[in-house]
């Protein structure tokens, strides 16, 4: 069964049926990881672009990386590189990488709705690798295809986003996708933290970090943008840390099995301990390796629709 | 040259006036009303306007007409083809251009530009030299060459302080200042802040950004006893505050954009630069709330906002992209397709708003439709139903989220200075 859409643009409004496709041939992926040889032939001759106009390192080695094992080829564009410092549109960008004949193109920029437009400009395949505070659909499908192999399922459980949702591009794709999955989500962190009427796309507001450990099965902490001006929505690190930061001894209190998510790059001691963030709880790294086989996967089931 | 327009109902709620009747027009100048003879008949040009209406010129005192310092976007030239073209006699431009408009020189320049076209252009002046918001501009000058307002527009005068000041010193002229009602502080966002923008990823401009200004505003008009005209209304509170003052008999007015009563937030969801103006659209309920107001006066006016971006300008990332839509072509269609066949306002109340209350508010007489008088005169046919086509636009842009739009009403001609612009084109009339 080929997914129903030709582009990954964001979670928002794509089926349980697809999201499922995706994570499941996500798993045939994860094994070809595990293999001396990680490398299959099924985007053979294809062309990816990877245009991204924002700084990133993880997102953009692991498409990169997904697309080399699945034997495409790729080329990386971005701004420092480009000609875009010589002025040039970013229409005119796209137009002349297009007449070079490419299959996909993976995008990052930080004007919302930038993947949208490229579908009006471009024939090849978008995908979205994050739009402004928009959405980043593959880091959530590879949230949840962690979620769904540490606990087997994702329907029926509970889970908290935490952190700076405002400005961030994960939490609603998170929320789109896990919803989707009959997942049940929150949200926890200060109110200048959520954005505008985010109730309305039926989450939970939580603003008691314990109350949000409690009750819940997954906690996915977001990243505080240190690099965002100081005091746009929070006082100070130390503030954040000390009323809504994971600690060890907060989670021990409940004494409970919960999982731990976070899409890295970690800031340790602000919004998650050392402690946590190696300890026992914590599903990081193996969320960095199934983000390459989800990547894979959407690569595969986009590249090879007709 | 003598022309006859048969068959007109003469409108204009400023005299008073609806009736059914004739019109000989020599040289510009009305000569007859009615009665006409077959003496004058003979030798004229006749228009036939069955059961079309004829209405003092149209008049929108809210347009960038770009020249001097962005003349690929628009002139005045190019621009009053544009408000011709859409129905408007009358147009009032906006000073931020560059240089902007805060020199006597540029108030002459630009009225210098316009003197030989149908469209009457009068200058809105900068209120700060610059519109920096630091030292007031030379008002009594920019008076005396012709300026009808004073706006910093594109930004709210800066301070208090400044805009007190503005209010005393002009105090003398009965002009407006206009304001672009936004709290600097709150602004930078690219659409309106609401559930929509949180599920769109775009940062917000909140309405209480407008509230804020609208708010001090009144206030500084109610201490100083000043003149105060909010430009481009678009939030559901600022109504209300505008609605409380006029109560209170302060000197408050208020215009809004057709797009502000038509299209609300939603619109952005296809990330279409064209959706993107500053205030942005808001919520169905703030729409709401600009139908109520100009049902009940708080609103006196339609103003079109007409900002003329150039294709590559809005071509662009949406966050990127500048602020603004053409509007002085689709005005017209949008009132009468959303306010009078929608049965808000009556046909009278209509011209009220595009045509009388702008004069008013800016101390320009209103035609009069009267033997002796200039004819400025605007025809048009309410229930004209036509699509939008930003490529027949006359303005040099086509930024519109109109194109395709079905609209309902249309004005056919517009008559001032001895020039008549119908069917396409601009025709001599002496």
């Amino acid at each position: 069964m080929p997914l129903s859409t030709r582009h990954l643009l964001g979670l928002q409004g794509v089926s349980q049926e697809d999201i499922q496709l995706i994570l499941d041939t996500a798993v045939t992926f994860r094994e070809v990881l595990e293999r001396p040889i990680k490398k299959v032939p099924t985007l053979q001759g294809k062309t990816i672009v990877n245009l991204f106009y924002e700084n990133s390192t993880r997102t953009r080695i692991s498409f990169e990386l997904a697309q080399k094992r699945l034997s495409a080829d790729t080329v990386n564009f971005s701004t420092s590189t480009s000609s875009t410092k010589k002025g040039e549109t970013f229409k005119d960008t796209v137009r002349n990488i297009e007449a070079m004949k490419v299959d996909m193109i993976v995008v990052r920029h930080e004007s919302a709705g930038v993947p949208q437009y490229l579908t009006k400009i471009s024939k090849a395949n978008i995908i979205n690798a994050g739009d402004g505070t928009h959405e980043h659909p593959t880091q959530a499908l590879l949230d949840m295809y962690s979620i769904r192999e540490k606990l087997g399922r994702l329907e029926g459980l509970k889970v908290c986003i935490v952190g700076d949702i405002a400005h961030s591009r994960v939490a609603l794709s998170n929320i789109f996708g896990l919803k989707a999955m009959g997942a049940e989500v929150s949200l926890c962190g200060p109110h200048s933290m959520m954005p505008r009427d985010i109730e309305k796309l039926g989450v939970k507001i939580i603003t008691n970090i314990d109350q949000a450990i409690e009750e819940s099965d997954v906690l996915n902490v977001l990243r505080i943008q240190l690099e965002r001006k100081a005091g746009s929505s929070f006082p100070s690190v130390r503030e954040y840390h000390k009323y809504f930061g994971i600690t060890e001894e907060r989670l021990e209190k409940f004494n409970k099995d919960i999982v731990i998510l976070h899409p890295g790059p970690i800031n340790r001691g602000v919004e998650i301990s050392s402690e946590v963030a190696d300890g026992p709880y914590q599903i990081i790294l193996d969320q960095v390796t199934n983000g390459v086989a989800v990547r894979m996967a959407v690569l595969y089931l986009l590249g090879t629709l007709n | 040259m003598k022309i006859i327009l048969k068959n007109l109902t003469l409108i204009n709620p400023d005299q008073n006036l609806n009736q059914k009747s004739d019109l000989l027009i020599v040289d510009g100048i009305i000569k007859k009303i009615g009665n006409l003879t077959p003496d004058d008949e003979n030798k004229t040009e006749v228009y036939d306007f069955k059961n079309k209406i004829c209405v003092p010129g149209l008049f929108d005192m809210h347009v960038h007409l770009r020249e001097p310092g962005r003349e690929d976007e628009e002139t005045v030239e190019t621009g009053s083809n544009s408000a011709a073209a859409g129905g408007f006699t009358g147009v009032a431009c906006m000073p931020n251009t560059n240089p902007a408009i805060d020199s006597a020189e540029v108030v002459k320049f630009v009225i210098e530009k316009a003197s030989k076209h149908l469209v009457d252009v009068y200058p809105i002046a900068a209120v700060t030299a610059g519109r920096k918001g630091e030292n007031l501009s030379p008002m009594y000058e920019l008076i005396e060459a012709g300026a009808v307002g004073f706006s910093d527009d594109g930004d709210a005068v800066k301070s208090a302080s400044i805009l007190r000041t503005a209010l005393e010193y002009s105090a003398d002229f009965n002009t407006p200042i206009i304001e672009h009602c936004e709290e600097p502080s709150l602004a930078g966002g690219a659409m309106n802040e609401s559930f929509t923008s949180t599920y769109l990823g775009l940062p917000g401009i909140p309405t209480v950004a407008e509230d804020l200004i609208v708010m001090r505003d009144i206030m500084m008009a109610e201490y100083t006893g000043g003149k105060i005209h909010v430009a481009h209304i678009s939030s559901k509170n600022s109504v209300e505050l505008v609605r409380q003052a006029k109560k209170k008999g302060l000197r408050v007015t208020a215009e809004v954009a057709p797009h502000h009563f038509t299209l609300t937030d939603e619109a952005v969801k296809s990330y279409d630069t064209n959706t993107k103006m500053n205030p942005p659209l808001r919520t169905k309920s703030d729409l709401d709330a600009m139908i109520e107001g100009l049902k009940d006066g708080t609103i006196d006016c339609i103003a079109s906002d007409h900002a003329p971006h150039s294709l590559e300008e809005k071509e662009m990332e949406f966050q990127y992209a500048p602020n603004g839509i053409v509007g002085l072509e689709t005005q017209v269609g949008l009132t009468l397709s959303e306010l009078y066949h929608k049965k808000h306002l009556s046909i009278e109340q209509v011209i009220e708003k595009l045509s009388i209350n702008p004069r008013k508010i800016l101390n320009i007489p209103v035609p009069q439709i009267k033997e002796g008088e200039v004819a400025n005169l605007t025809i048009i046919d309410t229930d004209l139903v036509w699509t939008v086509d930003i490529k027949k636009f006359k303005s040099k842009c086509k930024n519109s989220p109109f194109d395709k739009r079905l609209l309902t009403g249309k004005a056919i001609a517009s008559i001032n200075k001895g020039k008549m612009f119908v069917e396409g084109k601009f025709v001599n009339l002496k």
